[in-house]
């Protein structure tokens, strides 16, 4: 069962199915898009939390390394009540069932991730950096983006552990995205409703794939990660 | 690291940034503009994984110019979603909880679509020997503990007609032989398969998955395990950004006599699922 599902996910790959593809070209958005969302938010937030000590820090931090954990389907139901059409936001922009819904339920669950990570990175290394930059006469924005690039290998460490929560999650996206045939079904969701119809090869194939292209995305980071 | 790879670096972060902020605000407009022409429907599992859908969608969507989104969960889920006015039409099967949501205000103009019959599937050798009893009868002696019986357990259509079953049948279902999974049609039968237990199934998800399966159909044809289909519009005075006008129009379409045509021509391994009213 399983070397026939290896053949037959590499026959699909190459079979020319532009649904197969579809599926791969959106989960690749919907999680990329998230990822880069929180990243946004995550990476100046962790790097803040991360530099300063305030009262109350260490709940902060305890809430931070629990929401890490949030589960999926968690995340999906809050964020369907939010954006459905019975709450004050689904009246006003109807995001429901989309890729959009998704990506904000994907960056919800990579968001703690990242900004958790980054912060221990910059508490545990930041120090000396600082103390360098300074003695060199930089400015606080030269040092915000000396952390930046020296502490790129911590950073990008966040990003692919997050990534890699969204892209594999499924509980979330069914929820909010409802796993519509040609517009938000991703490989997760692909997985699912094979398996419910029995059709365990096609599913196993659809794993492998996944797996694939999260094999292929962290081969990238991995190079940029250690390029000098 | 020289001063010039620092600038590329910080350039290229740059129009990263750039890029997420653009396409998500695009993103964004675009979906939010597509949502006014599309119809969503939630509809059950079994609809949806027979294959029928995929027959009558097309024609609609070529006649109408409305493409339709189908969200396939079970008939709780779909109810629930049709109550919170996410989707435009419900296409369900459970006759007393469709009578609550349109009673309730939240749905209009249900019609009777289709019907199709529920079986109890069961191992060949099986051991609790039920074949061709009354459904009442043959879940009284898998009661007895004779099987194992494997419910939906999810609030589905399929779910409350079993539930409805037992309480017939006068049997509280609980015990060690009674699994409640949790999971679609799909699912539980292959859990039912694995197991070599009893499961009470719609016949169109059990005949597209037959041949993988080594469940036979034990118990059949009683009115008792009749499963009617019905179509229902989420109410716009109580949901006004559903696409009534779309909703209305699909109603129209699976009740006309050439939806009913495709319905009662649909055949799945020989056998034919759903009959038309």
């Amino acid at each position: 069962m399983f070397f026939s599902s290896v053949k037959e996910g590499i026959k699909l790959i190459f079979s020319g199915n532009p649904e197969l593809y579809m599926i791969i070209g959106r989960t690749l958005f919907v999680s990329l898009s998230a990822v880069c969302i929180a990243g946004l938010i995550g990476i100046p937030l962790g790097i803040s939390l991360g530099l300063r000590e305030f009262p109350g820090k260490t709940w902060v931090t305890r809430i931070l390394y629990v929401f890490m954990g949030l589960p999926p389907v968690f995340v999906g139901l809050i964020v369907f009540i939010l954006l459905s059409r019975s709450s004050p936001i689904g009246r006003r922009i109807y995001l429901l069932f989309t890729p959009a819904a998704m990506i904000i339920a994907q960056a919800i669950l990579a968001l703690p991730i990242i900004t958790g990570l980054i912060m221990t990175a910059v508490e545990e290394k930041a120090e000396p950096i600082i103390l360098t930059s300074k003695g060199l006469g930089a400015n606080a924005l030269q040092i915000k983006l000396t952390l930046l690039t020296e502490l790129k290998i911590s950073f990008i460490a966040g990003v692919v552990a997050a990534l890699g929560r969204v892209i594999a999650e499924v509980g979330a996206v069914t929820l909010v995205g409802g796993d519509i045939e040609g517009y938000t079904r991703v490989l997760t969701t692909a997985i699912v409703l094979e398996t419910r119809k029995g059709h365990f090869q096609l599913a196993l194939a659809l794993g492998l794939i996944l797996l694939f292209i999260s094999f292929l995305i962290n081969t990238a980071l991995y190079h940029w990660q250690y390029r000098r | 690291m020289t001063k010039q790879t620092r600038l590329l670096h910080k350039r290229m972060a740059f129009s990263l940034v750039f890029l997420c902020v653009f396409g998500l605000i695009l993103s964004l407009t675009l979906f939010a503009q597509e949502k006014k022409e599309d119809l969503v429907l939630a509809t059950t599992t079994s609809t949806k994984d027979s294959g029928l859908l995929n027959q009558l969608l097309p024609i609609f969507e070529a006649e109408e110019g409305i493409k339709v989104k189908v969200i396939a969960v079970g008939t709780g889920q779909a109810i629930k979603t049709g109550e919170m006015g996410d989707c435009d039409v419900i296409l369900v099967h459970a006759r007393a909880a469709e009578d609550k949501f349109v009673d309730d205000g939240y749905g209009v103009h249900r019609r009777d679509v289709m019907y199709n019959d529920f079986i109890l599937v069961g191992p060949k050798e099986d051991p609790a020997h039920v074949q061709g009893l009354p459904i009442l009868e043959a879940l009284q002696v898998i009661a007895k503990g004779k099987g194992i019986f494997v419910s939906r357990g999810d609030d589905s259509g399929t779910h409350k007609k079993e539930l409805e079953l037992w309480q017939k049948a006068g049997i509280k279902p609980q015990g060690k032989w009674y699994k409640a999974v949790g999971k679609g049609m799909g699912d539980t039968l292959v859990m039912t398969n694995e197991l070599g237990a009893y499961t009470l199934a719609d016949r169109g998800t059990y005949a597209a998955m037959k041949k993988r399966l080594a469940l036979v159909s034990l118990v059949y044809g009683e009115t008792a395990l009749f499963n009617p289909y019905g179509v229902i519009a989420v109410n716009p005075q109580r949901h006004p950004g559903v696409n009534y006008q779309g909703a209305m129009a699909f109603i129209e379409f699976i009740t006309s006599p050439r939806a009913k045509k495709v319905i009662n021509n649909y055949k799945v391994n020989g056998e034919q699922l759903f009959i038309a009213e």
